[in-house]
C-alpha cells in the first residue's frame, strides 16, 4: 500500500514499512552542495567540532551560482570550498567549468532511482525524475549529514498528478508544470511529495521529466518523483555504475491524493510577476522586453537549446532586447556546438555565455535594473529574484523565450 | 515576550527575506543590512531586538538558503509568526535559532507596528487590545533547540 516516497525512505531507514507523518532517520545515498550554500555548510560543519566527513564518495561539491568568480568575496567563497574538498578528500568535486548542480548531477550518473538524495539547494527535488527521493535542505542540515551521513525527515503524504492528453504543438513540460503550479498555488503541495504520473508523461524524456520535477518545490512541494520506467533505466545505465533500485507507488496508499490534469488543450503558459503561482496563457499577456534568458536548471538543457534554436535560425533578437544563453552542463555545450545551435544564437545577437546558474538568483551575471523586464527559463519570479526589486521577471518554456526575443515582447511560437 | 509586530503579506519568499547577490556573504551583522530589502530598505534600521514578524501563508518559500533566517536573526526578530510557514525555511530557521509559530488567523488579529504578546509556555499571542490568538505549540525538543540559540550550540553543549 506504500506510496514510493515511504517505500525509499523506509529502505533508507533500515525499516520494513513507514507511512506519511513518521519521522525517520535516514541514510543519505548522495549529499550535495554548492559554492554558495557551501561556505556556510562548512562552517556550521567545523562549528559542529565534527573532524571528517561521513564517507566522502558520496559527497558532490559542484560550482555553479558564481563561476567564474564575479568578486573577490566569491572567490574566496570558491577557496573555502577547494580547501574543504582537499582536506576531506571529497572524490566529486567539480570547479568552475562543468555546470549547474541539477543538471551534472544526474548527467554525470551521481543520481539512481532508490537513492535518498539532499542537496544545500531547494531545486533538489529535480532529481526525483530519475526515480530518487531528493529534497532540499539547509547549510546547517547538510553539516549534520556531512558529519552523520543521515538527516531526520518526516515522511510526506503525496500529491500524485495523472497529466493525460497528448501536448499541442509548442507546448513543452515547462508549460504543464507552470499550469499545474498556477491551478494548485505556490503552497499547494506543501510538504508533500509531488508524483507526476499519466500518459503525458510517460511520453516525455527524462530531461522534459527534469523540468516537472525541478519545479515541485515552487508549490511547496518536499519532492518531485517520476516512477522509473525504461526511458530512465536507458538514462541511468548510460551514466552511472551504481546499484539501484525501482520503486513504484501503490494506488492504492492512504497518503495518496491524486489530481488529474488534461493537457490536451494546453496553450503556452507564462509565470506573471511576482509569484510563480500567477500564471496566464501566453496569449493573455502584452509585455515588452528587455531581456530574455535561456538557460538553468529548469530549462537549460539541450533540448531546451534545439527549441530554441529551431526557432531563431535565421532571425535576430529585437533591437533593444538582449539575450543571454546558458547551456546548462559542459555537455549540453558541447552538444550545442556540435550541433550548430550556438552559432544560431550568437548570429541572432544573443549572447551566449560558460554553464553556470546565470541571471537566475541575481547574484552574477544579466542582473536586471529598476524598471527592467527579463523573462527566464528558470523557476522563480519572485520580486528581486533577477536584481532590482523594481524590475519583472516572467517565466516560460524556451520555445516562448525564443520567439519572444524576437519580438522583444512576450508571445508564443506559431 | 514583547515586541513590536512587523506586517507582511503571503508568499514572503527567501528572496524577499534576503536577496541572491548577498548569499556571498554568511555573517548575520552583514545580512541582516539586507533582510527584507526588497519589500522595505530600512527595515534592518527599524527592527529592534526583541520584534516580530507577523506574516501570512507560507512564510519563506523559496530557495534553502540558511543566510534568510540568519538575517532575520541578525536584525533581532524573536520570532516569525505566520498563517503557514514553507517547509526548508522551518527546518533553517530552528535550526539557527529563529522560532516559527503558525497561528491561522494571526493576520486578522494584529495590525502593522502593534505591541504584542508571546507567552511561549502557553501557546498564546495578545494583542494591544488584549484579545489572543493560539499557536501550535512547539515540541520540547525544538523549544530546547532554540533555547540554546540553534542546533550547532544545541549539539555543542550536549556533548
Amino acid at each position: 500500500m506504500p506510496t514510493m516516497s515511504e517505500k525509499i525512505l523506509a529502505r533508507a531507514s533500515g525499516k520494513s514499512e513507514v507511512e506519511a507523518g513518521d519521522i525517520v532517520i535516514a541514510n543519505i545515498d548522495v549529499a550535495m552542495t554548492h559554492d554558495l550554500t557551501g561556505p556556510l555548510s562548512v562552517e556550521s560543519f567545523e562549528k559542529i567540532g565534527a573532524e571528517k566527513v561521513w564517507d566522502p564518495s558520496k559527497i558532490v561539491i559542484p560550482f555553479d551560482h558564481q563561476v567564474p568568480a564575479d568578486s573577490i568575496d566569491s572567490a574566496n567563497n570558491h577557496m573555502i570550498m577547494r580547501e574543504f574538498v582537499k582536506k576531506q578528500n571529497i572524490e566529486h568535486f567539480y570547479d568552475v567549468n562543468a555546470g549547474v548542480c541539477h543538471q551534472i548531477l544526474p548527467e554525470l550518473g551521481h543520481v539512481v532511482p532508490g537513492e535518498v538524495i539532499v542537496g544545500a539547494d531547494s531545486h533538489t527535488c529535480t532529481h526525483g525524475a530519475l526515480g530518487a527521493f531528493a529534497t532540499g535542505i539547509g547549510s546547517t542540515d547538510m553539516a549534520m549529514v556531512f558529519s552523520e551521513g543521515n538527516l531526520w525527515l518526516k515522511v510526506p503524504e503525496t500529491n500524485r498528478f495523472e497529466i493525460t492528453g497528448k501536448l499541442k504543438e509548442n507546448v513543452y513540460a515547462k508549460d504543464v508544470i507552470l499550469h499545474i503550479i498556477g491551478q494548485v498555488s505556490a503552497d499547494g503541495s506543501t510538504y508533500k511529495a509531488c508524483e507526476f504520473a499519466g500518459e503525458t508523461v510517460s511520453d516525455m524524456s527524462v530531461s522534459d521529466r527534469m523540468v516537472l520535477c525541478n519545479m515541485a518545490i515552487e508549490m511547496g512541494g518536499k519532492t518531485g518523483l517520476v516512477e522509473p520506467d525504461q526511458k530512465t533505466i536507458d538514462y541511468v545505465e548510460k551514466r552511472s555504475d551504481k546499484a539501484y533500485k525501482v520503486y513504484k507507488t501503490d494506488l492504492d496508499s492512504p497518503s495518496l491524493n491524486i489530481i488529474d490534469i488534461d493537457v490536451s488543450d494546453l496553450e503556452p503558459q507564462v509565470a506573471c510577476p511576482h509569484h510563480v503561482d500567477n500564471v496566464r496563457p501566453v496569449s493573455e499577456v502584452d509585455q515588452e522586453l528587455d531581456q530574455v534568458f535561456l538557460g538553468s536548471c529548469t530549462n537549460g538543457r539541450l533540448s531546451d537549446l534545439r527549441q530554441a534554436a529551431k526557432i531563431l535560425k535565421g532571425k535576430k533578437v529585437a533591437k533593444g532586447t538582449r539575450m543571454l544563453v546558458i547551456p546548462a552542463s559542459k555537455e549540453v555545450y558541447s552538444r550545442a556546438l556540435d550541433e550548430g545551435l550556438l552559432k544560431i544564437f550568437v548570429d541572432a545577437g544573443a549572447l551566449v555565455s560558460a554553464p553556470c546558474c546565470g541571471p537566475c538568483l541575481g547574484g552574477h551575471t544579466g542582473i536586471i535594473g529598476p524598471g527592467e523586464v527579463s523573462l527566464s527559463t528558470s523557476n522563480r519570479n519572485f520580486k528581486g529574484r533577477q536584481g532590482s526589486p523594481d524590475g519583472k521577471v516572467f517565466l516560460s518554456s524556451a520555445a516562448v523565450a525564443a520567439a519572444s526575443a524576437i519580438e522583444g515582447r512576450i508571445v508564443a511560437p506559431e | 515576550m514583547k515586541g513590536t509586530a512587523w506586517k507582511f503579506g503571503d508568499d514572503i519568499d527567501t528572496d524577499i527575506i534576503v536577496p541572491g547577490r548577498y548569499l556571498i556573504y554568511t555573517d548575520e551583522e552583514r545580512l541582516a543590512q539586507h533582510c527584507m530589502e526588497g519589500l522595505d530598505a530600512d527595515f534592518d534600521k527599524k527592527c529592534k531586538k526583541g520584534d516580530f514578524i507577523v506574516a501570512g501563508r507560507n512564510f519563506g518559500c523559496g530557495s534553502s538558503r540558511e543566510h534568510a533566517p540568519i538575517a532575520l536573526k541578525g536584525v533581532g526578530v524573536s520570532a516569525v509568526i505566520a498563517e503557514s510557514f514553507a517547509r526548508i525555511f522551518y527546518r533553517n530557521a530552528t535550526n539557527v535559532g529563529v522560532p516559527l509559530l503558525e497561528a491561522p488567523g494571526i493576520t486578522e488579529l494584529v495590525e502593522n507596528e502593534e505591541e504584542i504578546e508571546v507567552d511561549m509556555d502557553k501557546g498564546l499571542i495578545t494583542n494591544q487590545s488584549g484579545e489572543t490568538i493560539e499557536f501550535k505549540k512547539l515540541p520540547p525538543f525544538m523549544l530546547e533547540i532554540l533555547e540554546q540559540g540553534g542546533l550547532i550550540e544545541y549539539l555543542k553543549n550536549k556533548r
